[in-house]
């Protein structure tokens, strides 16, 4: 069986380009808070959901609804209706991350397939089962703290598709268990869907140094002719001890390109790229590029060399936490 | 790791050089007319920009000679050009075939910004909102310009193709993108 | 209102470990959870003091639950998780991998660093044996008043981060190694000469964040000093102290007056910085601003 590639989309005009390139699955989500996205000026409304999906079905590809962020006390009622509205568009299943929405999607939507996100961090076949024995979850996005044998031991053990994140911006942090972005901003991907928002950025130009600052905190400085990369927190330029460094990631994002045939063996159903925030541009780009690696690896022909380097964050690229001397 | 980078093209001396002289005012009021004909087929695009529908924008094509000022005005764009300073609340800066590129969907905002072919500055989250409307409403400027231009579409046309080759400027929306 | 003392986040040696227990034991305060909670390489150099703290609380009055690991990822710790269970006295859920491994009926408590941000995930908790959930730090107070109100129609008992540096993220790296130029295999048990953890400042010199091996941590004492009555009127019941290296037992005093209706909360600032005067402090989280941000007590008042 070819890997199924699942390509993000922020907007109508990206998921059709993605369906054009080739795109097996396509994720996307409603505009507003119940998905990890929730960017300004990105997203679907409930027609462009429907006709979306409509759209991809004819030409063969799946939607999947990310509805990942963690529903707030008092208003679950704005998550069950994305839950409700994301069967009725259609979608081939949605991707949940919080235990009691999950709860709710299986008692109410039971024929709705779930997936489990990747904000969930099932980080062992323990969890995976769990989810896939307590909810009906049929496939679970690896969190992207774990490296190729680990994700093959947790195949190993469980009968549940796995998904895993193969290129575009990385966590560093469990996903789904991090406030940083809130203990600086007020705003989180847990609870708002944004992390490190464009809100609180400001950049300053001194002489073509930039200075990057989230929420009043500099973050970055890149010197003149230095790639500038986005201020997102755990990838900031900090102080500790005698060091002064990216403490906690570089500025670079997943590439993990050349260890599809690793993840194959390793059992993985699905490859994920991540970025629903970036353009069509990116989309056709990085899913060609990846569904041309599948399906060579299919045909038994050699893995294409990537030109996605300049698609990527700070113009560098990492195998993240799939060779486990990240860590 | 690796590191890679693409060039994008200046804009050519022959195009910008003119633009010293060319009285703003009348070019102003043409493409406000321009904005607004875009604004009246794309109404998604101003739902996108949702909170930022009447933000003022700065554009700044760092290889001409002037500056674009932008209002949204709630779907009745005014366009201004201006050889002077101006405020606006955010401020995009590029290369003219950056911004170009990015309307026509040819490059990746990110990727520019990454690379600092793009420079953003003020309120980032209206920056955000535009270039991803202006992403989903999959403009072509030229075939717009070509719906104003009746009789002439033909030759105009033929003029456009032209010096999108030999600028490498994207004046059209491409099938696909160059990279 | 009761006290909990938090699990220590960080690497103390065993005679310090063992020394701290020794001194809560002595404490007014109601429950203790302890364990290892951040990285299973530490557990074994204080794994056999355990049992004696544990009798030793168990002796002072005071309720004792033992805490599973934040991220469960090796089948080592998935071993540890199922010997944890097995010690039969209560666990203190952090990571939900550990549900799998509770006989069904065990009764158990959850941590903060378990993601309960409504009453769907709360009453599912409580439907597998729940009875006590310390909410995420990240809660604005208008999200406790719900779960609280929740809760209390569930039987469920409801705590808050009540002290200390914020537990903001788990990771599979280790910062504190990678600050060396090592891997976390080869750690070399990095983060043990920082007891409270490694200051981590911005390029402008502005103090952010904590590093504690695999866990980041604010840098600022989180406090609910000005918020007590609202937590109170709100239903909840425990607050919870996290350890520091200095002052804790007074910490623990200081709160104990306070939910006594005895001092202020600006009395028990003050006597904080008058024993630690390099800490910080912020409320944001609870008062729904950034986290980072501190209240007044005036502006408190208002929230």
């Amino acid at each position: 069986m070819v890997m199924e590639i699942v390509c993000p989309a922020g907007t109508p005009a990206a998921l059709r380009a993605a369906v054009k390139a080739g795109a097996h699955t396509i994720y996307c989500g409603f505009a507003d808070e119940t998905n990890a996205r929730n960017f300004p000026g990105l997203n679907f409304d409930r027609v462009e959901m429907r006709d979306s999906v409509a759209f991809a079905h004819q030409h063969g590809s799946k939607v999947l609804v990310a509805i990942n962020t963690f529903p707030r006390a008092g208003d679950e009622a704005i998550w069950h209706r994305a839950v409700a509205d994301a069967e009725s568009c259609g979608a081939d299943a949605v991707i949940l991350a919080d235990a009691g929405l999950l709860d709710y999607a299986a008692r109410h939507h039971p024929n709705l397939r779930r997936h489990l996100s990747v904000q969930a961090a099932a980080a062992n076949a323990d969890m995976v089962n769990f989810y896939a024995e307590t909810f009906g979850v049929k496939r679970v996005v690896l969190p992207r703290v774990l490296s190729v044998p680990e994700i093959a031991a947790i195949n190993a053990e469980t009968e549940v598709e796995t998904e895993v994140f193969v290129f575009g911006g990385l966590c560093v942090m469990a996903e789904g268990r991090c406030s940083l972005s809130s203990y600086a901003t007020g705003r989180s991907p847990n609870m708002n869907g944004v992390c490190s928002p464009a809100s609180h950025v400001e950049y300053h130009d001194h002489n073509g140094v930039l200075d990057a600052q989230l929420g009043g905190y500099t973050i970055h400085r890149a010197q003149k002719g230095d790639a500038a990369p986005y201020p997102t927190l755990c990838k900031g330029c900090f102080s500790a001890g005698e060091k002064t460094d990216h403490l906690f990631e570089d500025p670079v994002s997943l590439n993990a390109e050349q260890l599809i045939p690793q993840l194959q063996k390793a059992g993985v159903t699905a490859l994920k790229i991540e970025g629903r925030q970036r353009s069509r541009s990116y989309v056709t780009q990085v899913v060609r590029n990846f569904r041309e690696a599948v399906d060579a690896l299919e045909d038994g022909r050699p893995m294409p060399q990537g030109m996605l380097a300049r698609l990527s964050e700070g113009q560098a690229m990492t195998t993240g936490a799939y060779k486990k001397t990240w860590r | 790791m690796s590191q890679t980078s693409v060039s994008v093209p200046r804009c050519p001396p022959l195009l910008a050089v003119p633009l010293r002289a060319v009285p703003l005012a009348p070019l102003s009021a043409s493409l406000t007319a321009f904005s607004r004909r875009i604004a009246t087929s794309h109404p998604g695009l101003y739902r996108r920009l949702g909170d930022y529908a009447n933000t003022p924008f700065v554009i700044d094509p760092t290889d001409l000679p002037l500056v674009i000022l932008l209002h949204p005005g709630n779907g009745k764009p005014t366009i201004t050009l201006t050889r002077r300073p101006v405020e606006g609340a955010a401020r995009i800066a590029g290369p003219l075939a950056a911004l170009l590129g990015l309307v026509h969907g040819g490059f990746d905002g990110d990727a520019l910004f990454f690379s600092r072919d793009l420079v953003i500055e003020g309120d980032t989250s209206a920056s955000l909102a535009l270039r991803n409307a202006i992403d989903d409403a999959e403009l072509d400027l030229s075939e717009e310009l070509l719906n104003l231009t009746g009789p002439l579409a033909a030759p105009v046309h033929r003029a456009l193709l032209l010096l999108e080759r030999r600028t490498g400027l994207y004046l059209t929306r491409p099938e696909e993108a160059a990279w | 209102m009761q006290l909990t003392v938090a699990p220590i986040p960080f690497f103390w040696s065993k005679d310090t470990w063992s020394a701290f227990y020794e001194e809560i034991a002595e404490t007014s305060v109601d429950r203790v959870v302890l364990g290892e909670l951040v990285c299973s390489k530490r557990l074994p150099f204080f794994q056999d003091q355990i049992p004696g703290a544990i009798e030793r609380l168990i002796a002072a009055g005071k309720d004792v639950a033992l805490t599973s690991l934040a991220l469960i990822t090796l089948k080592r710790e998935r071993k540890l998780t199922a010997d944890l269970v097995e010690m039969g006295l209560e666990v203190e859920v952090n990571d939900l991998s550990v549900l799998p491994y509770l006989p069904k009926g065990t009764n158990f408590s959850v941590g903060p660093l378990v993601n309960v941000y409504n009453e769907g995930t709360l009453r599912w908790l409580a439907s597998l044996g729940a009875t006590r959930i310390c909410l995420p730090p990240e809660l604005p107070l208008a999200s406790v008043e719900i779960l609280a109100k929740e809760a209390a129609a569930l039987g469920v008992t409801i705590e808050v981060w009540g002290h200390g540096r914020l537990p903001l993220a788990i990771s599979g790296r280790c910062y504190h190694a990678r600050l060396h130029g090592r891997t976390k295999d080869n750690c070399q048990f990095a983060c043990e000469d920082d007891p409270d953890g490694l200051d981590v400042a911005t390029l402008d010199g502005q103090p952010f964040l904590t590093m504690n091996g695999v866990q980041t941590l604010s840098d600022s004492y989180a406090t609910t000093v000005h918020q007590i009555d609202q937590l109170r009127d709100a239903g909840v019941t425990a607050l919870r102290l996290s350890p520091q290296s200095k002052g804790f037992a007074e910490l623990c005093h200081q709160y104990r007056a306070l939910v006594e209706g005895q001092c202020s909360g600006e009395a028990v600032l003050d006597a904080i910085t008058e024993q630690t005067p390099e800490v910080r402090f912020s409320d944001g989280f609870l008062t729904g601003d950034r986290g980072v941000a501190m209240s007044t007590p005036a502006i408190a008042a208002r929230t």
